[in-house]
Order: C-alpha cells, then structure tokens, then sequence
C-alpha cells in the first residue's frame, strides 16, 4: 500500500488544510503555467486557484517566453515540449536575459539523463509526468521558498534547532545524536519547516537517488528520525501530511 | 542482370583478370628479355669467329702470298658447315670461296655487312640464305669476305618468340577459364546466401544461411552473420515475449481499474463509496507508472542509449549507501542487514542505474527474507557486499530467504517472470529485469547463485582502468 497514491484526494486538505495556508500567514503565490496540452493545464489552473495561489496560462512557448520576461512570476511551471519554443528554450532564453525567477520542467521524459539535461538548460527541478498535483505543489512551494533566501546557518522549529556550523541539533536543553544521513534528512527538513516536503523530494534531495526504491524506505528513515526528536517530548513537530509527505513545523503556533 | 554479366562483374573473375593481365605481360617481357639476350650472344658468337678467321686468312695472306690464302681458302670452304669465304681481285671478279652470289654492292664496303647469299653448291631456286660478313681490302688489292650463316640465330630466335607467343596464349585461355570456373562457383555460393537471406527478410527468422564447411572466407563470413540472425531471431522473440507479457501485466491491472470504475458507476450510493473507488483508482494507476517506467528504464538501458552517461565511481561506496538506505526497513522487519564493503571497487559506468540495480536486489531480499525467517542463529539475514573476483567488480546481496530453485534462475531474470511463491509479494516483476539489463549495460551480467540457505545475487561489471578511477 502505497500512501502518496492517495495525494490527489487530499488535494483540497493539503493545501488549505496542512499546508502553508494552515500555519503562518499563507503567502499565495505568482505562477505562470506554460503547458500546451488544455486539458492538463486546465486542471492545473484550477488546482493551484484551489489552493490559494495566483496563476496564468500560456499555451506556447513564445506566449509564455513574452509573459514570463516581466519577471514577475513567483515560480514558472515549464511543459518540455511545447510548440513554436521548446520549454528548455524558454528557461534558456529568459536566464540569458537574467530573469531568475525559478522554473520547473515537466516532462513525459523521466529519464535521468533527460533530468539532468533539463536542469542543465537552467531549470531548478524536474517532475516526470504522469505526477500527482500534491508532489507538484509541494515542489513549487519549495522553489518559491527558496528564493526567499533561506540558506541560512541556523534552523529553529519551536525548541528544536539545529546548527549547521557545528552539526549539533538541540532539542531544548538535549542534544540530540543523529547519523549522518539522518542529520541531512533533519537539515532539509528543516529548511523547508513549514512546508510538504515529499518522499521523492528527499530521496533526491537527501540520498540523490532519483529512481523509485519500490518499498517506501523514505517512511522508515522518518519515523527513525521522529523518534530522536520527537519521542518524550509534548509536542511533537515531525509530521505525516496524508497523502503527500512530511513537514516539520511548531504546531503550537 | 544477365548471367554472363553477372559473372563478369564478380570479384573473383576481376581479380582473375588482373592477374592475368599482369602475369602475360611478366611472361611476355621474360621470353622476350630472353630471346632477345639469346640472339645478341649468337651475333656476338658469330662476329668473333668470323673476327678470328679474318685475321687468320691475313695473315697467312702475308705469309704467303695470293697462293697461300686460296689454298687455305679451298680447303677451308670443303670443309661441312664451313663459314662462307670469297676471295675477289679489286674488280670483285672471283678468285676462290663457296660463295655463289651476294647482294649487290657488298664486297664494295669494307666491314660487317647483313646480307643475303648463295653457296656455290646450293641450286638456283633454292632462297637466299642470310649471313653477316665481314669485308676487307688485302694488300694487292685483293677482297677478302668472311661470313657465317645467320639461318642458326633465326631459328633459335623464331623459336623463342613462339614459345613466347603460345605461352601466352594458353596461359589467358587457362586464366580466363580458371576464373569463370572460381567466379561461377564463388556466384554460386554468393546466390545461395542472397536466395536465404531474402527468405529470412521474408519473416522467416529461424533459417540460416549455407555454410560448406571449408572454413573459407565465405563460411567466415556466413558463420558471423548466421550468429547475428541468432541473435536477431532471440531479441525477436524477447520483443514478443515482452508485448505479450506487458499486455497480460498492464491489461490486467487497467481491466481491474476499469471494473471498479464501472462498479462504482453502477452500484454506489455515496460519495464515500466514490472515494474509496477512487482512492482504490489512483493506486492502481501508480502502479501502472511504476510498471511502466521500470520497463522504459530496462528499454534504455538495453539499448544502450545510457551509456553516455558514464563516469567513474566507487563500488563499494555504492553498496554502503544503498545499504543505508535499506537498513532501517530491514531492522523494521526484523532483520539484520550488514555491508562488507572496506575496499574500494572502481567501476565505470552509470552510477545511479547501477545504484538502483544493486537497490532492486536489496529490496527483493528483504522482501523475501522477511517473509521466510528462521532462526539462524547470530548470522545477518542480508549482507551487502562489494569486492574484486579476478577482473570484476562484484556486488553482491545474500539473503537467507528461500532462495530460487535452479531450474528457475534463468527465467526468473525475464520480464515480468514472478515465482508462484512470490505472487502474494507486491511488485512488478521487474526488479531482477533491470538489474540484468545494466550488468549487460556495463558489460557485465547478473547471476544469481545459491547461499545455501538462501539466494546470492551477484552483480558482476567490469573493473574500471586504475587511471579512470582516480
């Protein structure tokens, strides 16, 4: 059994309900969709307005390449092929012209040379079709973050913090040990606090896979690190977001 | 293309030709070199002795007077195959010799002359025989001519040049037949090769080309394409294997969701009812994706398109890793998986197929392992493992699962081949596939060996040049 097989029926809850919009302040979101197939961005168009977000439409590359210079965009969602400009073309043609604003390709070409090649045309990530709206969300949600500059030295989720100078992480007054791997899986986690992060997007952010492992060793990696950091303590910040992945955050607030 | 046609545009017969045309011209260039040589030797032969017996019949000249030298002349001239001698007075009346008639003119300048003569005994209709003489003007006026008969040299040259001329001759009759001969039977064997080929580009891939068994160079050449109708024939029959195993593995499980759709259309009442079916839906279309991605992946990697991607890694740093990631799922399930990876294995290849393979094999055996338990003392129930045997590279993954009976270990690497045993298991029945195609990839291969109890999966890929792995 599968849980992100269940993401699409969350849809409505993950969002709104566990997602950013359910915490701090939800920040909607700028976003310029350039998909030529109508039916697929049709659905996506809705999906995102669902959500809370602001978006827009382009149904090819030129169109998309023209709305997209403005720079105004929080984040670009970048069909691979589209007609009359490539989607690659596109990202290439706005980072020579030195906007920034970051894109993510969609493409029935999973292949990881295919990824590789895409992210090397200046795209920030890379999502195979067919994909779930929640992995998409989560995603574009943590492009736009990231923007925002949150490479920092420090992470704080409620009394849980973690230095990445002196790789120490603190829960109140304890210091927690962590494995390697377990301390990048709390480092990204953490980055993105607040945030769906999926398990796809910590098998390549974490482990740099970017195959499927078949069973989900992701969920077992979590609930290893949730029981350092969570286990004996009231509150726990660790959490499952059905459907779609995991999130730190202080659920307090 | 007429049959004459065709046989003159063979290699065979235009190589015949070549060599036939190079060979007379050797022969031709080598009777003449000696017939020419032959018929110098003569001449040089012939003016000596005439050279000599002048300056003989000189001096018994001086010596003797006129006398003297028609004495010697007449005895000399009696004598069988005798040289040829005249003696003139300076008006060329005769004095003594066998000559009976020159060309016009000859005894007039002194020297050698080539002339046409007569002996005295030879009869008026006999022809002209042809001699080289030598003239000179002795003291008292006298005309002295020596010569010697030509008829010798002529004979031997015309000899020569004929034997020349039918050497040739028959050496580019033989030639010219002994090719048609290998053309005709090297066409043979090239008309049978085209006559199988077109039958097995008729669909007929089971058939192969003629072999005669001489080891010659068309055999070669019908063994080598024989053994790529082989493996044409097998991949046919994979590609066939595999249409037909992903109709039944991916109609399947579309036949299901389709029903419950159907079902559900038909049947439910609330919209709970309609969710849980489309929970159910969308699972199962995941599992579509998965299927189908894993069989694109195996696609690529057997048709080698990914072997751009190559670069040079760590083998064993591969094994840690994807231990790693397993090792919290195994100990979930109660079993204890161990690496033994300490030295370096340099490998060469496409570092997250590679990954994936040896991360399919993990999976499979805690799958298998945990369903199948024992009690087996202290001992790890999986072990990854990364090490060198001889030129390889292997990584390795034992478990104590149940193992795979021999029978079954070269069909279980097919696609979609799922033991009975395994049914009950989730999974696509890929996992071995893929592993097996980027051995292949590497250029190495996958077996799958006993660990008594248990299986032993073996990745084996070629080790990768010291320098590259730097």
């Amino acid at each position: 059994m599968r849980r992100v097989a269940r993401d699409a029926l969350e849809l409505g809850k993950i969002g709104v309900g566990s997602g950013p919009a359910g915490w701090n302040g939800f920040q909607a979101m700028r976003l310029l969709i350039i998909e030529d197939d109508r039916d697929a961005a049709e659905y996506l168009v809705k999906a995102f307005r669902e959500v809370g977000h602001v978006v827009e439409h382009a149904g090819d590359g030129d169109e998309g390449l023209a709305l997209a210079l403005d720079g105004r965009y929080d984040v670009l969602i970048v069909d691979r092929m589209l007609p009359k400009l490539d989607g690659l073309a596109v990202i290439g043609a706005l980072r020579a012209k030195g906007v920034e604003t970051p894109a993510l390709i969609l493409s029935a070409l999973g292949q990881v040379d295919d990824r590789v090649k895409g992210l090397r045309a200046g795209g920030d990530d890379y999502l195979p079709k067919p994909y779930s709206f929640s992995e998409l969300l989560a995603r574009v949600e943590v492009l736009s973050r990231r923007m925002g500059g949150r490479e920092e030295t420090h992470y704080r989720v409620a009394d849980l913090e973690l230095d990445r100078l002196s790789h120490r992480v603190t829960r109140g007054r304890d210091e927690i040990l962590l494995q390697p791997r377990e301390y990048r899986l709390l480092e990204y986690l953490m980055r993105h606090a607040g945030q769906v992060v999926t398990r796809t997007m910590l098998l390549e952010n974490v482990w740099d896979y970017h195959f499927d492992p078949q069973t989900n060793v992701i969920d077992v990696h979590i609930s290893r690190l949730r029981s350092k950091i969570d286990k004996g303590f009231a509150q726990p910040l660790l959490h499952t977001v059905r459907g779609a992945g995991y999130m730190i955050r202080d659920g307090a607030r | 293309m007429t049959a004459l046609g065709k046989l003159l545009r063979t290699t065979a017969f235009r190589l015949t030709l070549v060599y036939l045309v190079v060979f007379a011209l050797f022969a031709a260039f080598l009777l003449a070199y000696f017939a020419l040589n032959t018929r110098r030797l003569i001449t040089e032969q012939i003016t000596s002795t005439v050279e000599a017996e002048m300056t003989g019949l000189a001096e018994q000249y001086n010596r003797g007077g006129i006398r003297l030298l028609v004495a010697v002349i007449e005895s000399r001239a009696r004598q069988p195959g005798s040289s040829l001698y005249l003696v003139t007075t300076s008006k060329g009346e005769g004095i003594a010799g066998n000559v009976g008639s020159l060309a016009p003119g000859v005894l007039d300048q002194p020297g050698w002359t080539e002339t046409v003569y007569r002996r005295l005994t030879d009869p008026e209709t006999q022809d002209e025989h042809h001699a080289l003489v030598r003239v000179s003007t002795l003291a008292g006026g006298f005309r002295l001519l020596v010569g010697r008969d030509l008829e010798e040299r002529e004979r031997l040259y015309h000899i020569i040049a004929d034997a020349g001329r039918w050497s040739v001759t028959i050496v580019i009759i033989l030639g010219i037949i002994g090719g048609v001969f290998v053309s005709r039977r090297v066409l043979n064997r090239v008309d049978a090769i085209t006559d199988k080929a077109r039958v097995i580009m008729a669909g007929d891939f089971s058939g192969r080309l003629p072999v005669g068994g001489s080891g010659d160079e068309l055999d070669r050449l019908a063994i080598s394409l024989n053994a790529m109708l082989h493996q044409i024939e097998a991949l046919m029959r994979g590609l066939k294997e595999v249409s037909d195993n992903v109709a039944h593995d991916l109609k399947t499980p579309l036949t299901r969701l389709r029903n419950r759709c159907e079902a559900a259309l038909r049947t439910a009442t609330s919209e709970a009812d309609y969710r849980t079916t489309i929970e159910a839906t969308i699972e199962e279309s995941e599992g579509l994706i998965r299927t189908f991605d894993a069989l694109l992946m195996i696609a690529r990697a057997e048709s080698g398109e990914a072997r751009d991607n190559m670069a040079a890694f760590d083998a064993a740093e591969i094994a840690r890793d994807v231990a790693e990631l397993y090792e919290p799922l195994a100990e979930e399930k109660g079993l204890a998986l161990q690496v033994d990876a300490s030295a370096a294995a340099p490998v060469k290849g496409n570092r997250e197929l590679v990954s994936q393979a040896l991360a399919n094999l993990v999976d499979n055996a805690i799958k298998y392992a945990a369903g199948h338990r024992e009690a087996n003392g202290a001992a790890a129930d999986i072990v990854v493992g990364a090490g060198s045997e001889g030129d390889r590279i292997v990584l390795t993954v034992r478990d104590s699962g149940p193992g795979i009976p021999i029978a079954d270990r070269g069909r279980v690497v097919d696609r979609f081949v799922r033991l009975e045993q395994s049914r009950s298991q989730p999974g696509s029945g890929l996992g071995l596939s893929l592993a097996s195609a980027v051995a292949r990839l590497h250029g190495g291969e996958l077996r799958l060996e006993d660990n008594a109890p248990g299986l032993k999966a073996v990745i084996a890929l070629p080790r990768a040049e010291a320098a590259a792995s730097a």
